[in-house]
């Protein structure tokens, strides 16, 4: 019985427990047995919350027994990236600063998933405060890749593809500031969405590059990311950020995904498959393919600014980070030093004693970044090539309705392989970093796997608030493939 | 060194509470003096993932405060991080305006006495989130308050213009007559609503060159005196150190000091101004402010006549002092509340004593302002009338003043009532004047014998007839009769 749960998507899930065919208990019961058998080994959970998630789930039972109304996402098991803050567990951020943060408030994001009557089952690790491409900088715990423990789940929200892929939940959240959703969903052969910047609200959001950072879904498909972003997306008062209604009308995203797209323009760019992998090249180019077979018309694009993007992203995340993570001075909560002198010691010692090496670095960069005499060389000029980046979108999706190519240069790497130098770490993000700077959607969605049986992602990312077409083409992808039906032998 | 020899030279950053309901960018309501720490909120106190939102009516007070300061208002503003480590300041950097403030380039006039007035240049006008409170009160640690963090502040920098102490003082005090004529402010200095930091130094000429002082910024500054002793006394001790060490202004070498307020005197609190870094950049998580012509408008429409003008208008218009002026301008109730009981019919100079010399000291003891005492303008110009025409005695339009307070009743009736009007039937009058002159043939002699006696006769003899009238009698009328029979 529970095997066969696990295997349902969330909205058939969702719609079996609407219906009282399986209790949300049952669900919730059922990726408790995964964490506890498996999360030993896979470490995606920071915190795991059985008793009231059992709790919920009997409510949740009870509402519909009783035959009242339910949310969309009634009694389906969740799991949320532990940047996202929430009154019940740590809000840590995997970082031993917050280890023991507890936030008096939810993010907009979790009010929204309570009011659809999810049931929040634990929150996931991840890159310190959201800093990394393979969640090993974690400061809490190592979580490694279902398909092969041997190497990384990808990164930041390591930990929500992981606990998706290894059916510890039925879908999770994360956050995307250079890629950090698409990627480990590619890493972990998964669907990882990041709306439009604006979509959705970021209050309670633990802000890492607060001009980049995005939440979205990480899903077993297309349609359940489509059914979490109908949650999840909105206008938000606290979030001045988020986009008002007027301007980006929010749509039934759900219904239309299984409809194609005629006359489907994709633009993709030659000089761009250089940097993968062979079978990386290989497996985004046969996706293509299908999308040809299915009457799609290819247009091949340049983008001669992309390249820039890594070096205008470090400039303008590190920037915004270093400023971000200034309130992290052991003054008002979390982490403090025991050894300090005076106020001055209270924040060198309590910000050096924990924070990781990788978050040290990118305060120590944004810090020189944002430096009188460097703010024009550096920050200001990120910003240009920033709208430069921009304008190759722009230009792109005159063209065609959405750009593919892969998620990430290479498949899952080597637990410790890309440790030892940042640079390389770095340009694992070169495809999904730009999309960040420009602001507009992607979405990876598993593509084939290579010969060590590693899932390969294919990005699609379409223009600004263009979530609805974008889940309609990854739709058409999934309904002649199945490799996101692929599940890892743990 | 005479005074010729010297200029004084200040520039003055003021802090001014903006009076809304809420905080800059919460919705935590602005408290005075509660429990530590009860006004707080996930945003104002930085907590993890909290994102500020722009209070609409702090960025409104602060164009109107821009555009009654002459400023130009910024069609686009936005808002800067501004990066510094404090326990005072959780996010450790404050939301502030960095390149782009509200307002800029504009002036303000300020009163120097006599009717005659300065130009003072403002340089910039913008809206920032005020700190929290460190308290170290509790012994080996500190304690940090944060009821105060976001509270919308409005800092206004003038340019070097101001020449003299007092100069320094009477711009804070016409820019608190301003702010509260806006509605902006309540500017009560007591809770800190307005806050000075002067930097002063001085050009002196000596041996034929010219000599500047190194600059001194006094901070944190919350009263009118202690700007005023504290720039004195920086002007002192920059003249003696150059007398005494020809110390000058090397570059970049402004001083910090604090003022200790019970010796008077400045405190030196940062010797040489370490190089501040406050790596402004634009806050990411709020949106700019476009300030369009239809917004500038409706704002604009909250703009009043301003007290200087206003001031200057009673002098011309009514003719009254300056100083009675400057007096009915002290708040926006007041001198609208003047002025509208002229418009009603009262003379000026009348309705102006009845305010200065009875309403402010009533009001003072009820502890609100002189309109709220319950009589309206109209009234008052009643009272105003019935003195000047000599219906009534000075003394008896303050008895009436009183009774109208508590009453609907028109001043006319309530003298009636108090058997206050005055008796100026000079047929009347003159019955009693006779009697009275029968019953004290000595005091008419002294009084008619032109010798020092006779003036303090003639007061005998006009007390007598007012006593016989319990004061009823219109002493002009009286005077003018008497003086008549004293002559035949």
């Amino acid at each position: 019985m529970s095997k066969e749960i696990l295997k349902l998507s969330c909205r058939d899930l969702q719609a079996k427990i609407a219906k009282g065919e399986v209790k949300s208990g049952d669900a919730v019961s059922a990726v408790f047995g995964r964490i506890e058998k498996y999360d030993g080994q896979i470490g995606a959970f920071l915190s795991a919350f059985k008793q009231d998630a059992l709790k919920r789930a009997e409510e949740i039972d009870e509402k519909i027994a009783k035959g009242q109304s339910v949310g969309a996402l009634a009694g389906v098991p969740i799991a949320v990236k532990d940047n996202m803050c929430t009154t019940f567990g740590a809000t840590s951020c995997a970082s031993k600063i917050l280890e023991n943060f507890h936030s008096p408030y939810n993010a907009t994001v979790i009010e929204k998933l309570l009011a659809a009557d999810a049931v929040i089952i634990g929150k996931t690790n991840l890159d310190e405060f959201a800093m990394g491409s393979s969640t090993e900088n974690s400061g809490l715990k190592k979580t490694v890749n279902p398909w092969d423990k041997d190497r990384v789940p990808g990164g930041s929200s390591g930990g929500s593809a992981a606990a998706v892929a290894a059916q510890m939940c039925f879908a999770s959240l994360g956050s995307d500031t250079g890629g950090s959703i698409r990627q480990p969903a590619s890493f972990c052969g998964v669907a990882g969405l990041k709306p439009t910047y604006g979509r959705v609200s970021r209050y309670g959001l633990v802000a890492y590059g607060s001009s980049l950072d995005q939440i979205g879904p990480l899903t077993k498909d297309t349609a359940d990311c489509a059914l979490l972003l109908n949650v999840i997306a909105g206008h938000d008062e606290k979030d001045s950020t988020s986009v008002d209604e007027k301007t980006a009308p929010l749509c039934d995203f759900l219904s239309g995904v299984g409809k194609e797209v005629k006359n489907l323009k994709i633009a993709v760019v030659p000089q761009l498959f250089d940097g993968a992998d062979s079978e990386i090249v290989a497996g985004v180019k046969s996706a293509i393919e299908i999308y040809k077979k299915l009457g799609a018309e290819i247009v091949e694009i340049e983008m001669p600014h992309f390249e820039y993007a890594i070096a205008a992203y470090y400039l303008i995340a590190t920037a915004e980070a270093s400023s971000n993570l200034a309130r992290y001075d052991g003054v008002h909560y979390g982490h403090r030093t025991k050894n300090a002198g005076d106020y001055i010691e209270v924040y060198a010692k309590s910000r050096a004693e924990v924070l990781g090496t990788e978050v040290k670095r990118r305060i120590m960069l944004g810090t020189y970044v944002l430096s009188s005499g460097y703010y024009d060389a550096y920050y200001l000029k990120a910003l240009k090539v920033r709208n430069l980046i921009r304008s190759d979108f722009t230009a792109a999706f005159g063209k065609a309705d959405c750009i593919m190519m892969p998620t990430s240069p290479t498949t899952a790497f080597k637990i410790g392989e890309k440790t030892a130098d940042p640079l390389q770490m770095y340009l694992s993000d070169v495809y999904t970093i730009a999309v960040n700077l420009a602001g507009v959607p992607a979405i990876s969605i598993p593509c084939g796997f290579d010969n060590k049986n590693l899932p390969i992602g294919l990005q699609i990312i379409s223009p600004a608030f263009g979530e609805e077409k974008l889940l309609r083409i990854a739709g058409m992808f999934e309904s002649q493939t199945d490799f996101h039906k692929k599940k890892p032998e743990l | 060194m005479t005074n010729s020899d010297y200029k004084i030279i200040v520039g003055l950053e003021i802090h001014v509470q903006m009076a809304t309901r809420t905080k800059m960018f919460c919705g935590c309501e602005l408290v005075f003096a509660a429990e530590p720490n009860s006004r707080v909120c996930p945003v104002c106190l930085g907590l993890p993932g909290a994102l500020p939102v722009m209070n609409r009516q702090a960025v409104e007070f602060a164009i109107l405060t821009a555009t009654a300061l002459n400023c130009k208002v910024a069609e686009f503003t936005k808002w800067d991080r501004k990066s510094y480590y404090y326990p005072d300041l959780p996010k450790n950097y404050q939301i502030s305006q960095y390149d782009l403030p509200i307002g800029s380039n504009g002036y303000i006039e300020i009163p120097v006495g006599d009717g005659v007035t300065k130009k003072i240049r403002i340089c910039r006008v913008h809206l920032e989130e005020d700190a929290g409170k460190n308290i170290h009160t509790a012994g080996s640690f500190s304690q940090v308050d944060l009821n105060r963090a976001g509270t919308p502040l409005l800092e206004i920098v003038t340019e070097p213009d101001i020449n003299s102490a007092e100069e320094v003082r009477l711009l804070a005090m016409e820019l608190q007559r301003i702010v509260r004529f806006l509605g902006v402010s309540e500017a009560d200095m007591q809770k800190g609503h307005m806050r000075f930091e002067p930097n002063v130094n001085l050009h002196i000429k000596k041996d034929g060159s010219k000599h500047e002082t190194p600059i001194a910024e006094i901070k944190n500054l919350n009263s009118f005196k202690a700007l005023e002793k504290s720039v004195g006394f920086e002007v002192r001790s920059q003249l003696d150190n150059f007398i005494e060490r020809g110390e000058v202004m090397q570059s970049g070498n402004k001083k910090t000091f604090g003022w200790d307020d019970v010796k008077e005197v400045t405190v030196l609190q940062r010797g040489k101004e370490e190089a501040h870094d406050y790596r402004y950049f634009p806050d990411p998580d709020l949106v700019p402010v476009v300030v369009d012509e239809k917004w500038l408008g409706e704002i604009k429409g909250g703009l009043c006549e301003l007290p200087l003008k206003m001031q200057g208008r009673f002098v011309s218009q009514y003719g009254l002092s300056d100083y009675d002026a400057s007096v009915l301008t002290t708040d926006r109730a007041t001198s609208e509340y003047f002025d509208s009981a002229v418009k009603a019919g009262g003379d000026a100079k009348r309705v102006c004593n009845l305010i200065t010399q009875t309403g402010l000291k009533t009001a003072n003891e009820k502890g609100c302002g002189v309109a709220q005492l319950g009589i309206e303008p109209k009234r008052l110009a009643e009272l105003a009338k019935m003195t000047d025409a000599s219906q009534i005695s000075a003394t008896a339009a303050v008895t009436i003043f009183v009774k109208m307070m508590e009453s609907k009743e028109q001043p006319g009736e309530i003298a009636e009532k108090l058997n206050l009007l005055q008796k100026s039937d000079a047929g009347e009058l003159e019955k009693i004047v006779d009697e009275v002159i029968t019953a004290n043939p000595q005091a008419v002699e002294d009084a008619k014998s032109g010798d020092k006696k006779s003036k303090k006769a003639h007061g005998f003899l006009m007390g007598q007839i007012m006593q016989k009238t319990k004061g009823t009698a219109n002493p002009q009328v009286v005077a003018k009769i008497l003086g008549t029979k004293l002559k035949a």
